[in-house]
């Protein structure tokens, strides 16, 4: 049984992970936005935006939740991949906004995927610590 | 669960079923009342609640919705109001209490007597509570064994006499308690366990906290945290007297010919307008909705002889100072807050201003709002600096936090939007608010504080955040204020409307001043106040059982 819940999980990640098309993304849109949220969050000494699967957050959230902001991307996309000349334009902070959601939020939204951005941030996700929960805490303890 | 028909005619309509409606509920009906609880929102369970940070911080999952129900925002009476949300509050059974940090402060024996003490503060409604601490001290103590309280009695040098100590131990304290004890008592301070409404053992067939870390914002999965939801409500709906009806959004309060209350006008889950009658009403929906539905329920306003329904609203004052250290926190695992102190809670003449303000230790961000707004100024916006920043302080950061005074102001208000409409077709509430000078300058003062603390405590960099930035209200306090005399207040002592014998509002609105906020005690304390009131005195209000 636990096997069999194994494989479905194994199953379901495989499916986030190889999703092949975008909802509302135009190809074009899609390799800038890969480009730029990369260039916002790096995949450096360890994975960044991209491992973290952020453009598909992205076209999932203008697809449903923040549709109203799907406008915004393709005219803010016009003036290219290029972070540096992003930055400067009113658009900079919804993509960082969204980067930033992509890596960090729940992985059922499609980005976090692997729970790297929680890894990033040091954060473990689980219903029950017990303490001590930090260095001092812990220090404390021990006196 | 025992149900009612809309004709049928009920004791008491509760509007709200958050800090204030929950107790009332509960004791109305354990009392021998039938009673209808309206609540606007649904009613979760702890199946329900999960800790997905987008729907909670930035989807409103279980507070009010700004598209459908839109606040609109001034700073004065010169301006246009514009929507913002300015407000927030719980909106489903249980209200705030589901999703509240659990913070439960009483006020000090001071706070109701602040106007005699300091004197008149020009342009403010600055003034004395018709009760004392006394008064309200058996009714704390009630909330705190009724719900589940963790924490220290008789600790806090600075509290009230109490009658008796918290119903459970405290919490065990984090890192961020562990170094502000350390700044703090460096400094001759007098750090104190945090009160909480959490459970940190076992208590009335509710477990212990399991430390999950997603208390501020989020409903707990465990029913660990001591909201209304969980605590008193079920023992209302067991009496077999109190019906909850979710989805229920209430657009007036219906008088008979003699002015009395009788019964409630709603919206049900289908927008279908219906009328619950009742022999009495209780209006607990909040600072910001108990005055807006008055003032909807008749042109001028219900209630409203005074003519100071909706007038005084006080905001949820507080500065953050944040601290970086050197080892790992891991602050996202626990409760908010284990330690607080009140060493500068008085206000002090020789400061200059008046105010003063509780401290609290804690770090209340979760990951996409600390990328977001947590990190200090000059940290890079993007690429491996901003990634780098990110991995080595998510961790290693804390912040103290003060709840400080806010001055009850005339002007700022609630009245109704002349425009704007929610999704109902009813006026939004609007919103008039400026700060006052000594509030600002106050928050200010307390921040100095925490920087001391902070740089007692070894931190290796600190960072504020500017009190006058704005941010939602979420104590919603002030705008049916207590009082003796029906010309200068909304609510007796009691909270019983001054103008309407069956009508009460019970929540933060009948709040004279704000005390050193974390109001949510002190609502409670007030609610199970009216109720004992109501139920010793059922036939001189004309109301059988």
């Amino acid at each position: 049984m636990l096997g069999q819940i194994a494989l479905a999980l194994e199953h379901a990640h495989h499916a986030v992970q190889t999703k092949p098309g975008f909802s509302v993304l135009t190809p074009e849109m899609a390799a800038k936005l890969e480009a730029l949220t990369s260039a916002i969050i790096p995949s450096d000494d360890g994975p960044g935006a991209r491992e973290a699967g952020v453009v598909y957050f992205i076209d999932r959230a203008l697809a449903t939740f923040d549709a109203s902001k799907l406008e915004e991307y393709r005219t803010g996309l016009t003036a290219g991949g290029d972070i540096a000349v992003i930055e400067k334009t009113p658009f900079f902070e919804t993509l960082r906004t969204h980067t930033i959601m992509g890596f960090l939020g729940s992985p059922s939204y499609g980005g976090n995927r692997g729970n790297v951005g929680w890894k990033h941030i040091g954060m473990d996700h689980r219903m029950a610590w017990l303490p001590p929960f930090g260095y001092y805490d812990g220090e404390a303890s021990k006196k | 669960m025992k149900t009612y028909s809309t004709r049928e005619t009920v004791d008491f309509v509760v509007i709200g079923s958050g800090a204030a409606g929950g107790v009332m509920a509960k004791e109305l009906s354990a009392a021998g009342f039938s009673v209808v609880v309206l609540e606007q929102g649904p009613w979760l369970k702890e199946k329900d609640f999960d800790h997905d940070e987008l729907a909670h911080c930035f989807h409103s999952k279980l507070t009010n919705d700004q598209a459908k129900q839109p606040y609109t925002f001034r700073k004065d009476d010169s301006e246009t109001a514009a929507p913002v949300r300015a407000i927030e509050y719980g909106r489903g059974v249980g209200g705030g209490t589901v999703h509240f940090t659990g913070n439960y402060w009483r006020f000090h024996e001071s706070d109701f007597r602040e106007r005699s003490l300091f004197g008149e503060i020009a342009g403010t409604g600055f003034a004395d509570w018709p009760i004392s601490y006394a008064d309200l001290e058996p009714y704390y103590t009630k909330a705190e064994w009724e719900l589940g309280i963790s924490g220290a009695g008789g600790v806090n040098p600075f509290e009230g006499p109490r009658s008796k100590n918290y119903s459970l131990p405290p919490m065990p304290v984090k890192s961020s308690g562990v170094l502000f004890e350390r700044g703090a008592r460096k400094l001759g301070l007098h750090p104190y366990p945090a009160p909480v409404a959490i459970l940190s053992q076992p208590y009335n067939g509710r477990g212990a906290c399991t430390h999950c870390g997603f208390c501020e914002s989020f409903g707990c999965e465990t029913r660990a945290k001591s909201s209304t939801l969980v605590s008193v409500i079920p023992v209302a709906v067991k009496t077999g007297r109190c019906e909850i009806r979710p989805g229920s959004y209430v657009r007036k309060i219906s008088v008979d010919k003699q002015g009395r209350a009788n019964g409630v006008i709603y919206f049900d889950g289908r927008k279908r307008e219906q009328m619950q009658k009742a022999r009495a009403v209780v209006l607990c929906a909040n600072g910001a909705e108990t005055p807006r539905l008055l003032l909807q329920s008749k042109p001028g306003g219900l209630a409203n002889s005074s003519g100071l329904v909706g007038k005084y609203l006080m905001w949820d004052n507080g500065g953050v100072v944040h601290g970086l250290f050197e080892h790992p926190l891991n602050e996202y695992k626990g409760i908010q807050v284990t330690r607080v102190l009140h060493d500068f809670y008085r206000s002090d003449p020789k400061r200059g201003f008046y105010g003063g303000g509780g401290i609290d230790a804690r770090f209340d961000y979760t990951p996409i709002r600390f990328a977001l707004e947590g990190m200090p100024e000059d940290t890079p916006k993007w690429g491996a600096g901003f990634k780098k920043s990110l991995g080595e302080m998510f961790n290693r950061t804390m912040m103290l936090l003060s709840h400080s005074t806010s001055l009850p102001q005339a002007k700022n208000s609630v009245t109704l939007d002349p425009t704007v409409k929610d999704a109902w077709g009813l006026p939004a509430a609007r919103i008039t608010f400026a700060q006052h000078p000594d509030d600002l300058q106050t928050m200010r003062w307390l921040q100095d504080r925490q920087q001391e603390i902070f740089e007692a405590a070894g931190a290796l960099r600190t960072w504020r955040v500017p009190v006058d930035i704005f941010y939602a209200n979420r104590h919603l306090m002030g705008t049916c204020r207590m009082g003796v005399d029906a010309r200068t207040s909304v609510v007796n002592p009691f909270s019983r409307a001054h103008d309407v014998s069956n009508l009460w509002m019970v929540d933060g609105s009948n709040f004279v001043t704000s005390a050193r906020q974390q109001p949510t005690a002190t609502i409670q304390a007030l609610a199970y106040r009216a109720a004992d009131h109501i139920v010793r005195n059922r036939s001189l209000l004309h109301l059988k059982v």
